[in-house]
């Protein structure tokens, strides 16, 4: 999987750093689409935690290698198959949501491999890309959403909207949600799905008994 | 392909060149003299035994870098370096294997051991056997690749060397990682089996199988006892006529032949070699018979279709039940004889454990002895995996815990 804000020079990558803060010292991790392993690298040096990772790319797995992070070369279905139930404690999907054959299939296999998942995409909502289309009448093109309609990688582009409804029809919690500008800016959760550029969702499975019928979120 | 004409040797890895280990030589072990002969896995006993190997590098004080190598079928304990100026090839590995390459001789104490039942300077169906002052021929037990590891053990025991930094090999290489990592636990801090499989399935097998008949059924065979007298040579060049095609992928073979012919430009409809895959096939064969014995060949190609660490310990997954390295597991995406399907039957397996495992299927046009040609890839993999374990290996050393 591409993802162009892989690229970005650390600084900037105030995601990874609000992904890093939602997981505790010590905790299992697996990172889908991991790249060339930066962000589990951090974990595993920063906050002893046990990270592996899984992405199609031989060119990043190989990065992976010489980090020194376990990593599997393929798709990611096939590579969350390899593991028990609840084996880690977290399942981290960052912007790549968008470009899975089938996001209801991932999501769900992360939460079976994986207690909590967090998952960050770009938000097709935001006004800019609103804007583009209904004013431009063409396809949109932004930071987070750089390509071209022939040449794109996302196939399931979604909005912050579409991604809450779609917890609410999968019994999806959610226990923290963080939004960005386009510029990777922190911003707050009003008017989100008009002003966010990136969302950073953590779920998991609601517990019937506790949370009763899903509110959603 | 592979041994047989390996790629041009680069001007670092000729002798004195920067990036080879230079002048070696191959050095024996002998053990299990009479009476204390080693029991085999098929009930016999065998002794006394020798051992061929080569070391590359330096042993460090605390013997925390030994890296062994084991080499496929057809391979000798030569993995790097040269044996003389006259040599018109390196050791087989030599690609990989020096100083600034993938497996470092300046970090790195590398030993390459030859197996037994082979015939490369190690015991097997050629050596002359003590009791009788003939060549074994068919009264050579029957060995495995649990065997092999168990006689090597006896070289790292004599070495030194209490556990391995990593140890890789490819194909039937593989075959003795698994065996490693899996029956010594506490000798291995790491393992890369490269192109390999946990169990022979049933279609490579098969290819064994119409390669041995090849052999059996030479007249010069005569039940193994040709030594002295004519060579099975036709039935054995034969046996690896078939077998090479196993090591190709339809597309290299293609792209390296097509229908082209051999020393004629229109067809010469009659039975003499016109293609020149034929020509092709035919010296590769003519050329393995001149380096190689046609009793070890069955040994060996028999010690192969035995193996099955799944059947042993129950599953593949109890298999893996006590491992403490860590792997690197490396599949072609071209091979069909070790297809990478199985490489992740070893991934699940080792995952099903905890084991820490990176899974890379390389990316190549060149079928199962990819491994044996220049590929960045896999030596970029080799390198970064090997510099990790090194790091995780002595800093666990230093803290008193052991890695990973």
């Amino acid at each position: 999987m591409t993802d162009p804000a892989r690229d970005r020079p650390a600084k900037l990558r105030l995601d990874y750093e609000l992904i890093e803060s939602l997981i505790p010292d010590g905790a299992k991790v697996l990172d889908l689409g991991c790249g060339d392993g930066r962000l589990l690298d951090d974990l595993i040096r920063r906050k002893g935690c046990l990270g592996r990772g899984i992405d199609v790319d031989e060119k990043a797995v190989l990065e992976c290698v010489k980090r020194g992070v376990p990593v599997y070369h393929g798709r990611m279905l096939e590579g969350m198959g390899f593991y028990p139930d609840g084996y880690f404690d977290v399942a981290i999907l960052s912007q790549t949501l968008q470009q899975t054959a089938g996001p209801p299939a991932v999501i769900r296999e992360m939460l079976r491999v994986a207690g909590r998942a967090i998952i960050s995409f770009p938000n097709f909502g935001h006004w800019r890309v609103r804007l583009q289309l209904l004013l431009g009448g063409r396809m949109p093109r932004t930071n987070a959403l750089p390509y071209d309609w022939f040449d794109t990688p996302n196939v399931h582009l979604c909005s912050i909207k579409d991604f809450r409804e779609f917890c609410r029809r999968e019994n999806l919690c959610k226990t923290h949600e963080i939004y960005l500008t386009p510029a990777y800016r922190r911003t707050g959760a009003w008017f989100a799905n008009w002003r966010a550029g990136l969302a950073i969702f953590q779920i998991r499975r609601c517990d019937t008994q506790k949370d009763g019928v899903s509110e959603g979120i | 392909m592979s041994i047989d004409d390996a790629a041009a040797i680069s001007e670092g890895s000729r002798l004195g060149g920067a990036r080879s280990v230079g002048l070696v030589e191959t050095q024996f072990l002998t053990f299990a003299e009479p009476p204390e002969r080693m029991e085999l896995e098929c009930g016999s006993k065998l002794g006394p035994i020798t051992l061929a190997y080569e070391t590359y590098g330096r042993l460090t004080p605390e013997r925390d870098n030994a890296v062994l190598i084991l080499h496929a079928l057809s391979g000798d304990a030569h993995a790097a370096g040269w044996h003389s100026a006259d040599d018109k090839k390196p050791g087989w590995w030599d690609l990989y294997i020096g100083p600034g390459k993938a497996i470092d001789t300046t970090r790195y104490f590398v030993v390459c051991s030859n197996i037994i039942g082979g015939c490369k300077g190690s015991t097997g169906p050629s050596s002359i056997d003590p009791a009788t002052g003939k060549p074994y021929g068919l009264s050579f037990p029957m060995v495995t690749v649990g065997d092999m590891v168990r006689a090597q053990r006896r070289l790292a025991d004599r070495l030194g060397i209490e556990r391995w930094l990593s140890m890789t090999g490819g194909s039937m290489g593989g075959f003795q990682v698994l065996e490693w990592a899996v029956r010594y636990p506490d000798r291995v801090a790491s393992a890369i089996p490269v192109a390999t499989s946990a169990r022979l399935g049933a279609q490579a097998i098969a290819f064994d199988e119409v390669g041995r008949q090849a052999i059996l059924t030479d007249p010069n065979w005569g039940g193994g006892d040709y030594y002295g007298g004519p060579a099975p040579t036709a039935g054995f060049a034969l046996a690896r006529m078939i077998a090479h095609i196993t090591y190709l992928s339809d597309e290299q073979m293609h792209a390296k032949f097509g229908r082209r012919l051999q020393d004629r430009d229109r067809l010469a409809y009659d039975f003499r070699t016109e293609f020149q895959v034929e020509s092709y096939l035919k010296y590769q064969g003519d050329a393995f018979v001149r380096r190689f014995d046609a009793n070890s060949y069955l040994y060996l190609s028999k010690a192969t279709d035995y193996f099955d660490l799944s059947e042993r310990y129950g599953s593949l997954v109890q298999a893996f039940e006590k491992v403490e390295a860590e792997f690197l597991v490396v599949s072609i995406s071209s091979d069909w004889l070790f297809p990478t399907a199985e490489s992740k039957c070893i991934v699940q397996a080792a995952k099903a454990n905890g084991v820490p495992t990176t899974f890379v299927e390389l990316q190549s046009p060149y079928g199962h002895d990819a491994f044996f040609l220049p590929n960045e890839q896999l030596s970029a993999a080799i390198a970064g995996f090997l510099e990790n374990v090194e790091r995780r290996v002595r800093k666990a050393a230093a803290g008193g815990g052991r890695s990973p």
